[in-house]
């Protein structure tokens, strides 16, 4: 009988199988059971690998296969694609320049209105509210990451830019009288436009972005805030001296974030945009985004115009992409917290 | 002049407790019009016909194969991407914990979280569809095959996440016990830990389905879309998102309210989801409490 057989019946502990006959018998049977066991681990190992590296390949499968459907523009034609404003798929001219701006200029109108509305919320759910009401409120505010971003859409194109449609020439008239910035609110009170893109944006991420504060601003460590009460400081001086100092990462990380949704978004935007791929001053304007012009034109498309729009889509995920990496670099902070907690 | 300094201090704060208290509202305020208006909208349009009618017939007002085509393709893109991502999870909490490669999977994961799913569209498109045309010579052919692997891509990293965590929150007594008894590790696996932690994994499986329900850019060039009842899914095939975005985009009035009926199923459907991932949270943390 091999030794390490003897070994494996001593420390299974079966007296049984040591005591007779059977004893040979028995640790074959036990020795072939756990070479199966090791066999079966292996394998199972193997299957659960590939699987957790498939989400690896999905990743890099739709960076390289836009990149692959969009070679004719994007490996042909890169200077001009990348800065061109001209997008005539009748001359077959294909710039990126309006789409381009457009993505940019509703996300950061978006993130301008969200980063204060976010921070006010998480704010009021570690801070202001009693404690019976935060859970309620914070769920009713992630209740609203829930809704799918076509219902967004609809509101916004059947109610909500009726709605900008009759406060526009009110914005024209007061912000569009400034010295600097009013250039930027002028334009025909169409509701539709860079604006409403934006602020119908804005309300997409603002659940994103209150929910990562609002973890952020609870990994702070209790005594740090008592102490700071203790000395006489108020819930706002608590707040903007001791909370957003020490969650400052996080916080950033969670405002990338939901740059990074507003800048993907399609559904939303698509319906309150207007679709011309013109670039100018006013917010009013009706503009493009990535998304948008891909979701509009896709179907329609042909030869070399729908490579463009599949180029258009690599570079919305390589932006999409360095977005959300500085936002996850920033947020494994948090996570640390967490796992300390 | 200290007491003006205090009188400014507490003013600031008053301010400040305002301001977080009008912005709490207004998200909630916003929460409110929005699914008033999905609400009251559909509402008019809600009816048996709905539920009988094709797409092919808009005027009779029915929806019926693109509700179909919706329940075939989240629950293929469910079939496919639940197994993997349930497995991926297990993966990156039993046996990549800790590793290099399990960070770096959690933080490619986290990323395919939030990637746009238009360029999932796309991706698909170019995987999928494209090759299919090939095959069938010729013709584009948008599938609802397509349409689910566009959805289940989605999914995947939602319960790759929840898996993940849901598993890292068992204790650790649980795996040496088991372990002790001798008991290879995928038994372990696939017998203890899944089993102790189902409830959380079938939280993130809803929470997914919750997700893909109301999916419009990925399935604009997948599955295309179908005015006609198809239950292939090698055909194109009809979705309420499509629909609804089909619907809205047309210019008559009596479509845009089959689209809020359709909006109103979605948003319906969604709710119920969130509504009972949260009973089964709620019930697991008392249980456990």
């Amino acid at each position: 009988m091999p030794a390490h057989a003897t070994a494996h019946a001593l420390a299974s502990g079966s007296d049984r199988s040591r005591a007779d006959g059977q004893a040979a018998a028995g640790s074959h049977a036990a020795q072939q059971r756990s070479r199966r066991d090791a066999r079966h681990d292996a394998w199972f190992r193997l299957a659960l690998q590939g699987c957790a590296l498939l989400v690896l390949a999905s990743l890099l499968g739709a960076a390289l296969s836009t990149l692959w459907g969009g070679r004719q523009i994007l490996l042909h034609d890169t200077m001009g694609f990348l800065t061109s404003s001209q997008w005539n798929p009748v001359t077959g001219q294909y710039g990126a320049l309006a789409p381009v701006f457009g993505t940019l200029v509703t996300s950061c109108i978006a993130l301008l209105l969200a980063a204060p509305v976010s921070f006010g919320i998480a704010f009021f759910l570690t801070e202001i509210a009693p404690a019976w009401l935060r859970g309620p409120v914070a769920g009713a505010i992630e209740l609203l990451a829930s809704i799918p971003s076509i219902i967004y859409g609809m509101w916004g194109l059947f109610v909500f830019v009726p709605f900008m449609a009759s406060i526009e020439p009110t914005l024209s008239n007061t912000l569009g009288r400034l010295p600097v910035v009013g250039t930027l609110f002028q334009g025909p009170p169409l509701g539709l436009g860079l604006l409403t893109a934006g602020v119908v944006l804005a309300v997409m991420i603002v659940p994103f972005i209150t929910a990562i504060m609002r973890e952020a601003f609870q990994s702070v460590p209790l005594r740090l805030k008592e102490s700071a009460h203790a000395l006489g400081s108020t819930s706002w001086e608590v707040v903007w001296n001791i909370v957003l100092p020490y969650t400052r990462q996080a916080v950033v990380g969670g405002l990338f974030l939901g740059l990074g949704r507003a800048l993907g978004e399609t559904m939303a935007v698509t319906f309150v945009l207007g679709n011309s791929y013109a670039i100018g001053y006013s917010l009013l304007m009706p503009g493009t985004t990535i998304s948008s012009a891909i979701a509009n034109e896709f179907n329609e498309a042909v030869g070399n115009h729908r490579s463009a729009l599949i180029a258009l889509g690599f570079l919305l995920f390589v932006v999409t992409f360095v977005v959300l990496l500085c936002a996850r670099l920033m947020l494994r902070q948090l996570a640390k917290h967490g796992d300390a907690r | 002049m200290n007491t003006a300094l205090q009188w400014r201090r507490h003013l600031l704060d008053q301010l400040a407790r305002g301001l977080g208290l009008c912005a709490t509202a207004l998200g909630l305020l916003l929460l409110v019009w929005i699914l008033w208006v999905t609400l009251s909208r559909g509402a008019s349009a809600l009816g048996p016909r709905l539920f009988t009618q094709i797409t092919a017939h808009a005027e009779q007002g029915g929806l019926a194969n693109a509700i179909v085509g919706s329940l075939i393709m989240n629950l293929l893109a469910l079939a496919m991407c639940a197994p993997v991502g349930v497995a991926a999870g297990a993966y990156l909490s039993e046996y990549a914990d800790r590793t290099r490669l399990g960070t770096v999977l959690r933080f490619v994961n986290d990323i395919l979280l939030s990637a746009p799913s238009i360029v999932l569209g796309l991706f698909v498109y170019v995987v999928v569809v494209l090759p299919m045309s090939r095959l069938s010579g010729g013709s584009v052919s948008f599938s609802g095959l397509a349409g689910a692997i566009a959805l289940a891509l989605i999914g995947l990293p939602v319960i790759v996440r929840s898996t993940d965590e849901m598993l890292r929150l068992l204790p650790s007594t649980l795996r040496e016990a088991t372990l002790a008894l001798g008991i290879p590790q995928w038994k372990l696996v696939v017998h203890v830990l899944l089993r102790a932690a189902s409830s959380g994994i079938a939280t993130g499986v809803l929470l997914a389905l919750a997700r893909l329900a109301g999916e419009t850019a990925p399935l604009l060039f997948s599955a295309f879309g179908n005015n006609f009842m198809s239950i292939d899914p090698l055909d194109k095939m009809a979705s309420l998102p499509v629909t609804i975005y089909q619907y809205t985009n047309a210019p008559d009035p009596r479509l845009h309210t089959i689209a809020w009926a359709g909006a109103l199923l979605i948003t319906l459907a969604v709710l119920a989801l969130s509504l009972l991932t949260r009973l089964i949270v709620h019930r697991h943390a008392i249980r456990h409490d």
